[in-house]
C-alpha cells in the first residue's frame, strides 16, 4: 500500500493526542491552570492536526461532514463520530481544569472512553480490509492502541506507566510483524485464484492492460518500501521503543522525557511508514507484482 | 445507507467467456466512451500527450500465460471490471453512504455528489474494480451501464452494457444471474462458470467461463525437428576431388 505522508502523520499524531486525552480524562494526571492549558492544548492540538492532515487526504474535503452519517456500517465514519464526540465531551472537563481549577471527573471518564474508542476505530479501518491480509488480523489494533497510549503517557510525563506501555508496544509490534509475514500466504489468494486459471497450470502475467501506471498501482502496489523492511523494523523498534525505555529507566526529569518522546515519535513514523509500505494488496496479483 | 441490502432475487451481471475473448480491448474503449459521454463525471486522462499518460478505466483487459504440465502453454485474455458482489466489501466501508448496492437488481453504484474521495472503497475491493478519477477526485466504477439497460430512448438491441454490445467475439454476456433459467445462468451451469478469488468471501455476481479444452495433436518431439543432419551424426556428404582436397586442406589450417 502507498505510504501517504498525510495518513502516517494523522495516525501517529492524532493517536498520541487521543492517547494523552485518555490519561487526562481518567485523571491519571490532574493538572490545573497553566499546566492544564499546556497538556489539554497538546492533546487537542495533536488530535486536531491529525484530523486536518487526514482531511487533506480526501478528494473532496468540502463534503467531509457527510462522513458522519454511516456509523452503523463504516469504521471510518465511526472514527469521525467518535473523534468529534470525545473532543466535545472532554471540552467542559478541560475548560473547567484550566480556568476554574475544578476537573469534572464524570465527563473526563466519558471522554477518555470515547478517545480510546476513537483510537480503536482508527485501527479497525485497516484491520477490516480483507484484501490486505497483513492488516486483516487481530494483531493490528493492539499496535495502534498501545502506540497511542504509550505516546500519551510520555506526553503526560507518566514515566512508570509509559515504561510498561512501551514494553507492551514493542511486543505488539513484533507480534504484528511476525504474524504479518505469513498473512498473505494464509489468505490463499494467488494469481491462480485471482484469474480462476490456477486449475489449468501455473499462471503468470503476460501483458498488463496498459503500458503506463494507474490509480490502482499507485495506491495499492508499493514494491520499493519492502526492500529495506528489515532495517526499518530495527529502526522503528530501536527509536520507538528501546531508546525511550532506556531513557525512562534513567532518573526522572523533563529532559529525559523529551528525549524519549522525540525518539518515540521518530520510531513511530518509521513503524507507520512500514505499516503501509509492507502491506500487500491482493489486487497486485492481477499486475504480476505485490 | 452503506449497509448491504438483503440479497436481491434479481442479480444483473456479466458472464465473460475466457475461451472466446481475443484480447482486442474493444470493450475497454466502448466502456470509456460511453461512461465519459453519459452518466456521472467523465473518465479523465491525465498527462494524455506527455511522458507518462494514464487514465481512468472501468474495464481493463489483462493477458495471462498458463504453463501446463502435459500440454502447450496457453495465453488467456482476461477482461476485468466490477463483479457487483453480493457481499461487496467496498459498500460497507464507505463513510458517507455514497457507495451502495441497489435492492432491485444488485448493481453496485457510487453517488458521486456524496463521494468525499477518501479511496477506502478502492482499498476494500480485492479486484481493483474502483479507480479514483484523477480530475474529478471521485470514485469511478462500472455501473453495468445502468443508463443504457433501462433506457427507453435506445433501440432495444442497445439496452445492454456498452462492453457487451461492442464485443466482436461475443465473449461477454449480460443477464440476470439470480434467475436460474436465464440464458446467462444456463451458460454458467453448462460451461462451469467460476468466481474470482472465492476465498475473499465477496460472492461476486459476475462469472467467468474457463477456456475450453483444445484439440490435441500427436506432437512430435519439437527439439528433434531442429536437428540438422550433421548434428545427428549421420553420413555427411563428402566432397571428392579438388573440392575435397581444398576442404581437407582448409580444415588443417
Amino acid at each position: 500500500m502507498h505510504p501517504a505522508p498525510s495518513l502516517i502523520l494523522f495516525t501517529v499524531l492524532s493517536g498520541m493526542g487521543f492517547g494523552l486525552l485518555v490519561w487526562l480524562g481518567l485523571g491519571l494526571r490532574v493538572p490545573t491552570g497553566l499546566a492544564a492549558f499546556i497538556l489539554f492544548g497538546l492533546g487537542y492540538g495533536l488530535a486536531g492536526i491529525g484530523l486536518i492532515a487526514a482531511a487533506f487526504h480526501l478528494g473532496h474535503p468540502e463534503r467531509a461532514l457527510k462522513a458522519f452519517s454511516q456509523w452503523r456500517s463504516s469504521w471510518l465514519s465511526r472514527e469521525a463520530v467518535l473523534a468529534v464526540a470525545s473532543l466535545l465531551v472532554m471540552a467542559p472537563h478541560a475548560a473547567a481544569s484550566v480556568f476554574w481549577d475544578t476537573p469534572l471527573p464524570l465527563l473526563g471518564w466519558l471522554g477518555a472512553v470515547l478517545a480510546l474508542a476513537t483510537i480503536f476505530a482508527t485501527a479497525m479501518i485497516y484491520a477490516q480490509i480483507r484484501a490486505v491480509p497483513r492488516w486483516h488480523h487481530w494483531s493490528t489494533p493492539p499496535v495502534f492502541v498501545l502506540a497511542a497510549l504509550a505516546g500519551g503517557a510520555l506526553l503526560a510525563a507518566q514515566q512508570t506507566l509509559a515504561l510498561w506501555l512501551m514494553l507492551a508496544l514493542g511486543l505488539a509490534m513484533i507480534v504484528h510483524w511476525v504474524i504479518g509475514d505469513q498473512r498473505f500466504a494464509q489468505a490463499r489468494s494467488d494469481t491462480g485464484t485471482a484469474t480462476g486459471l490456477g486449475r489449468f497450470g501455473r499462471v503468470r502475467l503476460l501483458e498488463p492492460p496498459h503500458s503506463g501506471r494507474n490509480y490502482l498501482l499507485r495506491e495499492m502496489v508499493h514494491v520499493v518500501g519492502r526492500k529495506h523492511a528489515h532495517k526499518l523494523r530495527v529502526i522503528a523498534l530501536g527509536l520507538g521503543v528501546v531508546l525511550p525505555v532506556i531513557a525512562l529507566l534513567l532518573p526522572a526529569g523533563y529532559v529525559i522525557v523529551l528525549i524519549a518522546l522525540l525518539a518515540h515519535i521518530a520510531g513511530m513514523l518509521a513503524q507507520r511508514w512500514l505499516f503501509f509500505a509492507e502491506a500487500e494488496h491482493v489486487v497486485g496479483l492481477y499486475y504480476g507484482k505485490r | 445507507m452503506t449497509s448491504l441490502p438483503p440479497p436481491s432475487t434479481r442479480k444483473l451481471g456479466l458472464v465473460i467467456d475466457l475461451d472466446t475473448c481475443v484480447g482486442c480491448h474493444a470493450c475497454v474503449i466502448s466502456c470509456k466512451g460511453w461512461n465519459t459521454e453519459n452518466y456521472g463525471a467523465p473518465l479523465s486522462d491525465m498527462d494524455a500527450y506527455g511522458e507518462s499518460p494514464e487514465g481512468t478505466f472501468l474495464n481493463r483487459v489483462h493477458s495471462f500465460e498458463v504453463t501446463r504440465d502435459a500440454a502447450p502453454p496457453m495465453v488467456v485474455h482476461f477482461p476485468k471490471s466490477c463483479l457487483h458482489c453480493d457481499d461487496a466489501p467496498c459498500v460497507t466501508v464507505c463513510p458517507t453512504g455514497a457507495s451502495y448496492k441497489r435492492v432491485e437488481d444488485g448493481i453496485v453504484l457510487v453517488n458521486e455528489t456524496d463521494c468525499i474521495g477518501c479511496g477506502l472503497c478502492a482499498w476494500a475491493c480485492p479486484y481493483g474494480a474502483r479507480e479514483m478519477d484523477g480530475a474529478e477526485k471521485v470514485m469511478k466504477k462500472c455501473t453495468l451501464c445502468v443508463d443504457r439497460i433501462y433506457n427507453d430512448n435506445l433501440p432495444e438491441q442497445d439496452r445492454e452494457p456498452a462492453c457487451v454490445r461492442t464485443c466482436p467475439a461475443g465473449a461477454r454476456h449480460f443477464g440476470d444471474l439470480g434467475d436460474p433459467d436465464s440464458a446467462v445462468s444456463q451458460l454458467v451451469a453448462e460451461r462451469g462458470g467460476f468466481d474470482l478469488m472465492p476465498e475473499q468471501g465477496t460472492r461476486p455476481v459476475n462469472k467467468y467461463l474457463p477456456p475450453r479444452g483444445r484439440d490435441t495433436l500427436q506432437m512430435p518431439d519439437l527439439a528433434s525437428l531442429c536437428e540438422t543432419p550433421s548434428s545427428s551424426g549421420a553420413s555427411e556428404a563428402k566432397a571428392a576431388g579438388f573440392l575435397g582436397w581444398l576442404d581437407r586442406a582448409l580444415e588443417k589450417l
